[in-house]
Formats: C-alpha cells, sequence, structure tokens
C-alpha cells in the first residue's frame, strides 16, 4: 500500500512495496498484439472504439436522410430504420463511448497518472480487450445475418424485442446483440477490476486519494459504478435470451401475436425496463463521470489556473455516483408502473441537479481571472460546457414527472440526451485526444485541421440538435421514420428536418478531417516534446515520450503536491510538477490536499 | 476571440429561435393546462440559467485570454461562494420540482366520477371497449383472444355481454365529461397518445394500465403510438373524436356490443379467412 501522506518538509516516507517485475515480451506479437502494455491495450481499444464509431455514424447519416427527406430512398424501409436507430444507438453508448472513455483514457491514463508502471493485472486486462474485440465482431456479424441486425431499439424492451413484428427479433439480430451484450460485460469487468485495484493499490508514494487528478476520479468511480450496473444488464441479457431460445418467460405474459396464441405467460415485461434503466441510467453516468474528470483537468491545464473547489469536485463526483443508483425509474413514467413511484423518483433525480450544477459553476469560475489559453483542448471544453448546460437543463424538464408525461417518447428526448450524453462527452472525447495526443505519438496534432474540426463540430453539433427540441415540442413521437403532416402540428417539420439532416452530414464529413489529422501528424506532426501544455500531472513528467513500456525507466515517481500548482505565486514558472520536491506554497494558500489526510 | 463571440451568438441564437419558432407544442384540449404551465416555468427557470452561465463563460474567455505576461490568480477554494451557490440551485430546483409534483398528485388522483373506457392496442391497430348499460366493463384475459373475441372479453362475466366492442374504430367520447383511459395490450408495448390531450401512458400486455382527462374541446384528435411496438409503430394512428353531448348518445348506439358480435354468426368462412401476413401496417 502506498497511500503515504507526505511530512510537512515535503520529504515522503520510504515505499512500503517493492517495484514490481513486469512481464516482458519477447517478440513482435507479445509488444504490439497480444499486448500486455495498458498504453497498447488502450490503443487497441481506442482503434476498435473509434471504427466501430464510425459505423454508428453512418447509420445516423442514413437515418437523419430519411428523416430528412422521407421518401427518397427507398431502400430505407421501416424495417431498415428500426435497425439502424437499434445498432446506432447501442453502438454509441456500449461500444464507443463506454469502451473508449474505459478501455482507452482508462488503459492510458491511470497507470500514468497514479505513477505505476501498468495495471495491476496486465494478463487480464489483456484479455479484456480480446474480449471487447470479440464482442465487437459478433455485433458486426448481425448486420450480415439472415434477417439482419435487430431492430428493437437500444432499449431491447421485450415483447417485441423477441417476436416476429420486430425485425431480427425472431431470426438471429436480436440472439446476437444479446450474446455481443454478454461478452462485452464479461469483458468489461475483467478490465474495470483492473481499473480500480490501480487505483486503489498501485498508486505511486505520495499520490494520496486527494492528490489525484479528477481524471483519475472521474474514471475510477464511474469504473466502480459499471461494476455494479453492468450485472443488472448481464442477467436482463441472459434471461430475454432464455425467453427467446428456451421458450421461459422471465418477461412474457400470455399474449397473442398477430392472432395466434403464444405459448408465453406469467413474465413481467416491467421487470425487465427496471434492470435495463437499473443499468442504464448509470450508464449515462459511466459515460458523463470520466468526461467531467477529464475536462476539468483540461479547464485547468489550458486555463493556467487550479480547479476551483477540488474537493467539493471530488465529493461532487462521488455523490452523483451514488445518487444515479437512486433514479432510474425516470426512464419509466410513463412505463405502466405504480404511478406513486413518480414522486420519489423525481425528487432523487432532481436532487441529482445540485452536486451536477456545482460542477459546471466551478468549472466556469476556474476560468475566472485565469490565463486562458485558446488551445483546441480548451476550445473542445469551453463547447462541452455548453452543450451539457444546456441538455443539463432539459433534463430538468424530462426529470419532473408531470411535465414529462408530455415530452416523453417524443423528439425532445432524442435532443435532449444526444445533447447531454452524445455531443458533450464527445466533446471531451476531442478535447482529451488533442492534449494526449503529443503524449502518446511525441507529435502533435495539425492546429489548421484542428481548428477546422472543431468550429463545424460545435457549430454544426448545436444546430443538429437544439432545433430537434422543437421537433419533440410540436409532438412528433421518436422512432418514426416519417410523420407526415397530421393535423396537431402548430407547423410542418419538413423544413426544419431537412435543415438537422444537412447540418448532420456537414458535421459527419468534418470527422473524416479529424481522422486524417490522426494519421497525418503522426508523420508530419510538430514534434511535442515531453510536456508541450507545461502541465503538473504525472503523465507529463515521464522520462521518455512516448512511454516505454514500464513508463518510468528505472525510478518510480514520488509525489509531493496535488496535481493543480497552477501559477503558484512565488513559484518560477506557471506550473510545478506533482512530483517536483520543491517547497510547497507561499503560507498564504495552504495545499487544500494536505489539509485532510486521505 | 472568434469563441467568444460564438459562444454570445448560441446565447442569443437560441433565443431568437426560440421566440420566433413557429414550432409550438399544439392548443391543449383537456384538463392538463397545468401541465403546459409547469413547462412555461421550466423553460423560463431553465434558459435564465442557460444565459447566465454562457454569458459569464464568454465575459470570463474576454476579459482572461492569455495575454503577454499574465498570470492567473491562485484560488483553491471558496466556502462562502460555494456554498451560496449550493443553496441558490436548490431554491431554483424546489421552485420547479413543488409545482411539478403538486400537479402530479392531480394527474394521479382519478376523479370518483370518471367513465372508464377501454383502449386495447395490437400490432398495429387501435381497438376500443365502453361500458354498456351496466356501466362497467367485463372482465378479459388475453388468453381468451380469438378471432371472434378479438378483446379477449370473458364471455361468463355477464357484467360483459353489454360492453360496447369498436374494433379497429375511431374513439368517440362526450365533452366535459372526466374519463379513465384503461389501457391494455394483446401483444407488445404500445403508448396511447393523443398530442392534445398532453397526458399518456404505455400499454403493457398482462396489466391494465391507466391515465385520466377531460376532454375540453369537440373535434378530432390523432392518436398516436408513442412506444416502440415493431415495423408498424410509425403507422399506428387513429383517431378519436369528442363530440357535444348532444351527438355523442346517437354516435353510441349504434355501436355493435360484445353479446351481439359473439352470437353465431352466419357462415361464410371462406371469406372471413385471414390471408397470410394480413394486419402487418
Ligand atoms: C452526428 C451525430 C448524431 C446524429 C446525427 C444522430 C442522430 C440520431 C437519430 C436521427 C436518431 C433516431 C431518432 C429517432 O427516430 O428516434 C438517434 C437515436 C439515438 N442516438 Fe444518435 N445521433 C448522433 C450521435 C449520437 C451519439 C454520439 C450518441 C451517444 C450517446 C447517440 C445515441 C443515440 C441513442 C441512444 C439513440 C436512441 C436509439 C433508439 O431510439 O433506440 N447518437 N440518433
Ligand atoms: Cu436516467
Ligand atoms: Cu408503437
Amino acid at each position: 500500500m502506498v497511500d503515504v501522506t507526505p511530512q510537512s518538509d515535503g520529504t515522503v516516507p520510504p515505499a512500503e512495496v517493492p517495484d514490481v517485475e513486469l512481464y516482458h515480451p519477447r517478440s513482435w506479437w507479445t509488444t504490439y498484439v497480444f499486448s500486455q502494455d495498458a498504453k497498447v491495450i488502450a490503443i487497441q481499444y481506442s482503434g476498435t472504439a473509434i471504427a466501430i464509431g464510425l459505423v454508428a455514424l453512418v447509420l445516423s447519416w442514413l437515418m437523419r436522410l430519411q428523416l430528412g427527406f422521407p421518401g427518397t430512398f427507398d431502400f430505407i424501409t421501416p424495417e431498415a430504420y428500426y435497425q439502424f436507430i437499434t445498432m446506432h444507438g447501442m453502438i454509441m453508448v456500449i461500444y464507443l463511448l463506454t469502451a473508449l472513455f474505459l478501455g482507452g483514457f482508462g488503459n492510458y491514463l491511470i497507470p500514468l497518472m497514479v505513477g505505476a508502471r501498468d495495471m495491476v493485472f496486465p494478463y487480464v486486462n489483456m484479455l479484456s480487450y480480446w474480449i471487447y474485440l470479440v464482442a465487437v465482431l459478433v455485433l458486426v456479424v448481425s448486420f450480415f445475418a439472415p434477417g439482419g441486425p435487430t431492430g428493437a431499439g437500444w432499449t431491447l424492451y421485450p415483447p417485441q424485442a423477441i417476436l416476429g413484428g420486430t425485425p431480427g427479433g425472431q431470426s438471429w439480430g436480436i440472439i446476437l446483440m444479446l450474446v455481443s451484450l454478454i461478452l462485452f460485460i464479461i469483458g468489461f469487468t475483467m478490465g474495470g477490476l483492473n481499473y480500480v485495484v490501480t487505483v486503489l493499490q498501485g498508486r505511486a508514494r505520495g499520490m494520496t486519494l486527494m492528490r489525484m487528478p479528477l481524471t483519475i476520479w472521474g474514471i475510477f468511480t464511474a469504473t466502480v459504478m459499471a461494476l455494479l450496473a453492468f450485472p443488472a444488464l448481464f442477467v436482463a441479457c441472459v434471461m430475454m435470451l432464455f425467453d427467446r431460445v428456451l421458450g421461459t418467460s422471465f418477461f412474457m405474459p400470455a399474449l397473442v401475436e398477430m392472432g395466434e396464441q403464444l405459448s408465453y405467460g406469467g413474465g413481467s415485461p416491467i421487470l425487465f425496463q427496471h434492470l435495463f434503466w437499473f443499468f442504464g441510467h448509470p450508464e449515462v453516468y459511466i459515460v458523463a463521470l470520466p468526461a467531467f474528470g477529464i475536462v476539468s483537468d483540461l479547464i485547468s491545464t489550458h486555463a493556467r489556473k487550479n480547479i476551483f473547489g477540488y474537493r467539493m469536485m471530488v465529493w461532487a463526483i462521488v455523490i452523483i455516483g451514488a445518487l444515479s443508483f437512486v433514479v432510474w425509474a425516470h426512464h419509466m413514467y410513463v412505463s405502466g408502473m405504480h404511478p406513486w413511484f413518480g414522486f420519489f423518483f423525481a425528487t432523487t433525480t432532481l436532487i441529482i441537479a445540485v452536486p451536477t450544477a456545482i460542477k459546471v459553476y466551478n468549472w466556469v469560475l476556474t476560468l475566472w481571472r485565469g490565463d486562458i489559453h485558446l488551445t483546441l483542448p480548451m476550445l473542445f471544453a469551453l463547447a462541452f460546457i455548453v452543450t451539457f448546460v444546456n441538455g443539463g437543463l432539459t433534463g430538468l424538464f424530462l426529470g419532473n414527472v408531470v411535465v414529462d408525461v408530455p415530452l416523453s417518447d417524443t423528439m425532445f428526448v432524442v435532443a435532449h440526451f444526444h445533447m447531454v450524453m452524445g455531443v458533450a462527452p464527445i466533446m471531451v472525447i476531442f478535447g482529451a485526444i488533442y492534449h494526449w495526443y503529443p503524449k502518446i505519438t511525441g507529435k502533435m496534432l495539425n492546429e489548421a485541421m484542428g481548428q477546422f474540426h472543431f468550429w463545424i463540430t460545435f457549430l454544426g453539433a448545436y444546430a443538429i440538435f437544439f432545433p430537434m427540441h422543437y421537433v419533440g415540442l410540436v409532438g412528433v413521437p421518436r422512432r418514426y421514420p416519417e410523420i407526415g403532416e397530421p393535423a396537431f402540428m402548430t407547423a410542418p417539420v419538413d423544413n426544419l428536418n431537412a435543415f438537422i439532416t444537412i447540418a448532420a452530414l456537414v458535421v459527419g464529413f468534418a470527422q473524416m478531417v479529424f481522422l486524417f489529422n490522426l494519421f497525418w501528424s503522426l508523420r508530419f506532426g510538430r514534434d511535442a516534446g515531453g510536456n508541450p501544455w507545461r502541465a503538473t500531472t504525472l503523465e507529463w513528467q515521464t522520462p521518455t515520450t512516448p512511454p516505454p513500456h514500464g513508463n518510468w525507466g528505472d525510478k518510480l515517481p514520488v509525489v509531493y503536491r496535488w496535481a493543480y500548482d497552477y501559477s503558484v505565486p512565488g513559484a518560477p514558472e506557471d506550473f510545478i510538477a506533482q512530483n517536483d520536491p520543491r517547497p510547497q506554497h507561499s503560507a498564504a494558500h495552504p495545499d487544500p490536499s494536505a489539509a485532510r489526510p486521505a | 476571440m472568434a469563441i467568444v463571440l460564438a459562444l454570445v451568438l448560441v446565447v442569443v441564437g437560441s433565443i431568437v429561435f426560440h421566440m420566433l419558432s413557429p414550432w409550438w407544442w399544439t392548443p391543449i384540449a383537456s384538463n392538463w393546462s397545468y401541465i403546459d404551465h409547469t413547462l412555461v416555468i421550466t423553460f423560463w427557470i431553465t434558459g435564465v440559467v442557460f444565459a447566465a452561465v454562457v454569458l459569464f463563460m464568454a465575459y470570463c474567455v474576454y476579459r482572461f485570454r492569455h495575454k503577454e505576461g499574465a498570470k492567473a490568480a491562485y484560488e483553491p477554494e471558496s466556502k462562502r461562494l460555494e456554498t451560496w451557490l449550493t443553496v441558490v440551485t436548490a431554491v431554483g430546483v424546489a421552485a420547479m420540482l413543488a409545482p411539478g409534483l403538486y400537479v402530479w398528485g392531480q394527474f394521479v388522483t382519478v376523479p370518483k366520477d370518471a367513465t372508464e373506457v377501454e383502449v386495447v392496442a395490437q400490432q398495429w391497430q387501435w381497438n376500443y371497449r365502453l361500458p354498456g348499460e351496466d356501466g362497467r366493463l367485463g372482465k378479459t384475459d388475453n388468453r381468451l383472444v380469438s378471432f371472434e373475441n378479438p378483446l379477449g372479453i370473458d364471455p361468463d362475466d355477464p357484467a360483459g355481454q353489454d360492453d360496447v366492442v369498436l374494433e379497429a374504430a375511431d374513439l368517440h367520447l362526450p365533452i366535459g365529461k372526466p374519463v379513465k383511459m384503461m389501457l391494455r395490450s394483446i401483444d407488445v408495448l404500445h403508448d396511447f397518445y393523443v398530442p392534445e390531450f398532453r397526458a399518456k401512458m404505455d400499454m403493457v400486455p398482462g396489466m391494465v394500465t391507466y391515465f385520466w382527462f377531460t376532454p375540453t374541446k369537440t373535434g378530432t384528435f390523432e392518436v398516436l403510438c408513442a412506444e416502440l411496438c415493431g415495423v408498424g409503430h410509425g403507422f399506428m394512428r387513429g383517431y378519436v373524436m369528442i363530440d357535444t353531448e348532444e351527438n355523442y348518445p346517437s354516435w353510441l348506439e349504434e355501436q355493435p356490443t360484445f353479446a351481439e358480435l359473439s352470437a353465431p354468426r352466419q357462415v361464410g368462412s371462406a371469406e372471413t379467412v385471414e390471408p397470410e401476413g394480413a394486419g402487418a401496417q
């Protein structure tokens, strides 16, 4: 255990655990393919996630083409439309965002930022990636299976998910989807246990919990949540698989399909919804908390100022994480569950708004009296705040049970969750890639392409999803391949839909520039040096860049201060690295992390 | 600098879009105008917060952007400011939650004099059942659903015999009388959604869910399904007509009862056999 508090003179007690011996790869295969190095695994995870994410992006274009220009594209039948939304939603939420934040950023950043040589269980970590890859491949196979992928909606609600009226319900689609999710969860659990144990047991000397960068707090809390939430989805998938394949009736009441009595009976469709959302709501925060953590570090570094209210930020992350396990049924206000639950879940849901708002205030207050460098990571961080505040506020509509009644299951909901868990976290992902790419590759990403990418993505994404709320206000339900012009609409939405579609296509193509930049800069990018942003956290202090297997050369770093010593009065430079042993601060500003031993 | 402009533009643009938008919720035709009021309160509170946060951020970026030789302040935390902000936020949230819960209390309290009307959904059509002269709906069970008994009404329950059955037809309701919509499904999840009534609720096979409302305008209103129910979901539409009190009884009289429908039919069975795949869309 290396959780030690430094003495007041800045020295650190001797390590209680000797340095670890790493597995030494002997061949090209074990170095780059079956690698046990968390950094290589991180890149494998990210590459796979982005690749499958591109599929989801292309699907979103097809959906938008249908909505913007209904009837123009013959191949987008209702069946196809439902298959597109289902695969798009599931890929985006699980296979892209969850995998990228935890498998990608988690693997790369946890060992480096806490000062470890690697994850504590490197072999299991490797397995985690390979199982994830198989899960993705199973998902891809479902596109080519007879009957195509499932079109049950990403929520997979039974009974329709496993019946013939839904694409893939009585063919391979739903089975492959469930198998893929089960594999994903198994793979994730292997990785997740690793992240948690590494944060708890693998920190460098002097790295107390209250000295950890918020990135680590976000990823750590999200991983703990995922370990508690995914099992609910796991059992739901297994039970539904049994219902579909073995004829059990966990979720299936007596029902008549197309005039034919089925042999199911006695099961509860609402039970599935409870299991799904017991996972599904925390899932929102599993994606959001790493983004919260990372964006805090981006803002602090690029505004050259400590994050405002660090302790409050840590507590807010932990409280949000805990509360998000008691709000799941706000997705079920109109599901037919007992209506009195509405009182409870509306209250808990709106309570979560308070710690969330505190986080927003603290980000903005970090900018106040900062020295703001408008770098690409900072620009994306600002875009994150705008979209997250927007999406968070519309959450207050949907969380407030009675206001949700007219809005639920309309395009308003689609606009809300894209803003808050689609666009906002993706802004952070982009910011984070512009920020850490120099450490990963030793090169800076091209600035001109980056600016182009930023402006189109930020303004374009806002132009897609802000007006979409109004399509929902008019009353257009979600998951409608076309609405037509029913009499209740105060104005037809076809022009608005066409506009949104064009914006979506433009934003989509701007992502190609970003991808091109990733490869172009690898070759032609400016050399970055070890610490181009002059940041304090440990990953920027590695002896070589990119860091080699084992990260730290022959001496592990020792940590003397928190992660946010920017612009300390009296210091010669505007940052002091966490492993810098010089005396701490001027007396007027005590290190807030030292105030309480963690 | 462009980013400062962009931030201001996002706020101004959003407000202008909101004010000029012809896309707005459809005029209400039920008693739930409270829901609309709560929505409007929420719009105001959230709109002000959005504008304030983004504009403040724009100001910060403008004022504290990097200049040669400038240095950021060192300011780890401020207990007072943080407490203050927490309290203000909590008050704002309570100001939205309180009316919300109050109205929800009304939403879930069905008035005693509400007439029960049943909606029975199936892939992909709407059926309805109204109580007959006894004012009660008879028992049902999905196990009893058949071609002759599409709603699964229990033939042994005398209360069901006089029930009015509307198969794949439109529903009529009298204006000004509270109705409790009893929602059933015989196959998958559906959701009975009429935008003008504001209320909606999922229909779940094996359960009876409900909501209540009082129609306040006569006319024809479109019913949409708002819960994904398979490929026909987007096309699962129907109509509810709200009649004046005078017109309603004459419509009701013409509708068949369960007893009439289940009386032995003259057979011409070759024509009544349903073709393969009928009902799809
Ligand atoms: C350019 C970006 C994107 C566009 C244009 C887009 C567009 C759409 C559209 C048109 C729908 C279907 C709406 C409907 O008919 O119900 C949809 C659904 C969905 N999207 Fe996206 N999307 C984008 C990015 C994302 C991202 C980043 C996420 C990650 C959270 C996401 C998650 C979802 C989910 C969960 C659904 C619901 C699927 C369902 O109803 O089962 N999308 N999106
Ligand atoms: Cu939720
Ligand atoms: Cu439906």
